[in-house]
């Protein structure tokens, strides 16, 4: 048993580390969360120079064929940057659909883009009523003579400001909350029909909510067989699952730096506050769920690409849960053991305590993860 | 034992429900339900409704414009206004620096001061904190020093709360270094306008500007202004506190939010439900409302123990932790009630006049910046740490 990096691996963690600590200060990043965009154009192009973008998609692609373990070294380095680029959303998520749903005209209209860093893709599968359920579609597409007719909403695309492809999903039959029924649709957002509203989020992204009014689109926009959408949406859901969690990893081990480099230096009653034990061991318990957190990140990283099955669904669900609860408790306790320095905009660490709390708000909170799990449980 | 309110008290929670139905105004109540930002305006406008009918000052004798309202009265009204949606007064002028100085300021002081808190014509912040006096508030460093009929300051005070606001503030300064730091503290009343005072924002995380820096370079502040006796004024911070953290638990506002989640949740799905009928998030829910239950009795029991005067002792540390990690969690479920949507930070739907449409819930946008903003409640007014120290040391004597 083996849990380090390969020499590739940890060359790519160490490219990805090296461009972040160069370009993406948290001064910088304050002021790329306040452009349209909302993070680093030229960051991204070198994200894509270096080849990063490409990871995850095959050779023929330019990639680097990369899996899980890939995916997990570099988001974690995003994270420790706070990076606010959609290299989720666009590279790991909507990549991943294309190319598993996709035909082969699709795959050439979009993968070597999106690999490339040309074209950005965002991820529309969310509802206002659909809380973290992605079955959960109201959103119909109609069947017309040129291809199909899209009426609905889709709720906190993160990315979707900007994105160049939207994939969306839609029921071309059945009700709300049916798994069958389910299809995806590769929307170019200058259709007509499209309306979005765009916004910061509560930790320095963007996204935005999209309505879609009689949208008109040609039958090859569908990603994939008509109706069948939903195991696809669940893998890609998974492998974005496991990336975000490594982000998180990234995220919380940073906020674990700063909260300790604390404790040492700010000094009440003639002593670090390090000195009081109660500190101390709060502290050791953010340490501990760090690393409960990494562990489940490392697995769902190891199955992100594996066959469907329970077994993956389980490890997937249990690692958001735990990312989640780890995450919570590291962002409250480091803003407790910061004091009124830690409630601050100026001083980096709340930007990491709120990113933690955000990402338990994408793709499923710990308590939808937890009753998914629950439903995944063995008996014995 | 008996724990209904007498038929006094019950007539007096009528006459103080009848108060608010009449004179709350309705705009103020929604921005106070729905967590949204209130104006100085919004503050003065309640304040002078409330001085009209004398309710302003709880704390004060009535000869000073106060109202003689037992334990039990202010408590009814405390929770009564909460539950109405009624600002809480902003508590530096009437309920901090006001019992200061009428307990230890001279007679001129309280002619001069006294009817201009009530009268909203002077807005007190509270210049405790500096940046390296948080916890330890006695090593404070800023410097008072005596030339003829005047002080002297230098120095910084920082996270003062509403600074922007105010025309006056109230300060611990060093006045004697050459004794033990708790010995050499007074307590000062200096008018914000004087020459040599800058205030700078701080913006917290959830991006609001609702605490200060605020700096002191050779501010002459007139002897007079000094409260009590110099050296002595260590006595008076912390005869102030005790008023401060009695406050803290915030049963009342817990409640109002509590009530504001139960709205919330019925109205968003999951599963094709509504989310209080969903088993795991209707359980949370009545976990923080239990815990609620017993902390509202605790205070209940603080509360009839000093209704025959004086003031309560450390249990009010306790229930102050309590209180704020009750009314944190309770943030925490609001935030999750609304799933996807506690990402969207729509600053133009946490103003009231906002007449768009609603990105989703009409009460959503401000909810993950409430919940990040009052994760201050555990570290103001003492930390929680702070209190817990408190306890074991003086009831647990550890
Ligand atoms: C079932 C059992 C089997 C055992 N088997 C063995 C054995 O085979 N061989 C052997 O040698 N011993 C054995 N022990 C003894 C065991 O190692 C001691 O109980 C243990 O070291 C704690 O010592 P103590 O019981 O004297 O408690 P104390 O040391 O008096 O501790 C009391 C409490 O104070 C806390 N505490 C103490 N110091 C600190 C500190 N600095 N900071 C914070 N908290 C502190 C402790 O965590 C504990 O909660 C056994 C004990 C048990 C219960
Ligand atoms: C939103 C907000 C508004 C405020 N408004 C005002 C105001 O209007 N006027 C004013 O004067 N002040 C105000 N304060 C300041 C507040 O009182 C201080 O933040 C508080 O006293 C803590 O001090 P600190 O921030 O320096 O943290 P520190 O004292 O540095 O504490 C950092 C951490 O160490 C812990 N700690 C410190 N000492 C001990 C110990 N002995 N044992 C165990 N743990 C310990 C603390 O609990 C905390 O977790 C405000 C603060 C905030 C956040």
């Amino acid at each position: 048993m083996d849990f380090r990096l390969n020499e590739e691996q940890q060359m790519l963690q160490d490219t990805v580390a090296r461009l972040v600590r160069g370009e993406y200060s948290f001064e910088k990043r304050l002021a790329f969360s306040e452009t349209d965009l909302g993070f680093s154009a030229d960051f991204w192009k070198q994200l894509s120079e270096l080849g990063l973008t490409a990871v995850p998609f095959s050779e023929e692609l330019g990639g680097f064929g990369g899996g899980g373990v890939e995916v997990q070294s570099l988001m974690a380095e995003l994270g420790r940057g706070l990076c606010l680029e959609p290299y989720l959303q666009s590279i790991v998520f909507g990549g991943g659909l294309i190319r598993q749903a996709g035909n082969d005209s699709q795959q050439q209209n979009w993968l070597a883009g999106i690999a490339s860093g040309e074209l950005k893709a965002a991820v529309g599968l969310q509802e206002p009523q659909s809380f973290y359920d992605l079955n959960n579609v109201e959103t119909r597409a109609e069947k017309n003579g040129e291809g199909y007719v899209l009426n609905g909403r889709k709720a906190v695309v993160i990315g979707g400001h900007c994105a160049d492809v939207i994939v969306v999903s839609a029921r071309t039959s059945g009700d709300t909350r049916d798994a069958d029924g389910i299809s995806l649709f590769a929307l170019s957002p200058d259709t007509a029909g499209i309306e979005r509203r765009t916004y910061p989020t509560i930790d320095g992204a963007k996204g935005c909510d999209i309505t879609l009014n009689d949208v008109q689109v040609d039958a090859d926009a569908l990603l994939g067989a008509e109706g069948e959408a939903a195991d696809v949406i669940e893998y890609q859901a998974g492998r974005a699952i496991a990336a975000l969690c490594a982000e998180a990893v990234g995220v919380m081990e940073m906020a674990n730096e700063l909260t300790l480099e604390y404790l040492k230096q700010r000094k009440q009653f003639g002593v670090p506050i390090g000195k009081f034990q109660v500190l101390q061991h709060r502290m050791v318990d953010m340490m501990s769920e760090l690393e409960q957190a990494r562990s489940m990140a490392i697995l769902a990283a190891s199955v992100a690409d594996s066959e469907q099955g329970d077994e993956r669904s389980r490890v997937l669900a249990g690692a958001k849960n735990v990312i989640g609860r780890a995450g919570q408790f590291i962002s409250e306790s480091g803003i407790q053991m910061h004091g009124g320095i830690g409630m601050t905009w100026e001083y980096n660490f709340a930007h990491y305590a709120k990113r933690l709390i955000a990402i338990n708000h994408q793709l499923g909170d710990d308590d939808f993860h937890l009753e998914r799990y629950a439903s995944l449980l063995q008996a014995s | 034992m008996n724990m209904n309110y007498t038929a006094g008290e019950l007539a007096f929670r009528d006459e103080v429900r009848a108060f608010l139905e009449e004179k709350l105004p309705a705009d103020i109540a929604a921005k106070v339900n729905g967590f949204r930002r209130l104006s100085k305006e919004d503050h003065l406008r309640w304040q002078k409704i409330l001085c009209k009918q004398g309710w302003y000052a709880t704390h004060w004798p009535e000869e000073y414009g106060g109202v003689k309202w037992t334990p039990v009265q202010k408590h009814i009204w405390d929770e009564e206004s909460c539950r109405y949606g009624a600002p809480r007064s902003i508590p530096f002028g009437v309920n901090m620096v006001a019992p200061v100085i009428i307990r230890f300021g001279n007679e001129e002081q309280k002619q001069k001061y006294l009817p201009r808190i009530l009268s909203g014509e002077d807005w007190w912040c509270q210049g405790y904190s500096e940046p390296g006096a948080g916890s330890d508030l006695a090593s404070l460093k800023t410097r008072a020093v005596r030339e003829g009929d005047h002080y002297i300051v230098n120095g910084q005070k920082t996270w003062t709360t509403l600074g922007q606001y105010a025309n006056m503030i109230f300060c611990l300064v060093r006045t004697n270094t050459e004794v033990k730091k708790q010995e050499g503290i007074s307590f000062l009343l200096i008018d914000m306008n004087t020459p040599g005072i800058t205030v700078r924002p701080i913006i917290t995380l959830d991006g609001e500007h609702e605490v200060n820096e605020v700096f002191f370079q050779d501010v002459k502040v007139p002897v007079e202004n000094l409260v009590g006796e110099e050296d002595k004024g260590w006595t008076y911070a912390k005869f102030l506190l005790t008023y401060e953290r009695t406050g803290l638990a915030g049963i009342g506002m817990s409640k109002a939010a509590l009530s504001h989640l139960k709205q919330l949740a019925s109205r968003r799905m999951k599963n094709g439900k509504p989310l209080i009928e969903d088993p795991s998030f209707s359980q949370r829910i009545a976990r923080v409302e239990i815990d609620l239950t017993a902390a509202a009795i605790s205070n209940l029991r603080i509360i009839a123990s000093v209704e025959g005067g004086g003031v309560p002792g450390a249990e009010s540390s306790m229930l102050k932790v309590k209180g704020t990690e009750i009314r944190q969690s309770i943030n925490d479920l609001a935030r999750r009630a609304i799933g996807p949507y506690a990402l969207p930070f729509l600053e133009e739907e946490m103003e009231l006049d906002y007449d768009g449409e609603f990105l989703s819930d009409k009460d959503a946008a401000p909810l993950a910046a409430h919940y990040f903003n009052n994760r201050k409640l555990s570290i103001f007014g003492g930390s929680n740490e702070i209190q817990k120290n408190i306890v074991s040391k003086t009831i647990l004597g550890l």
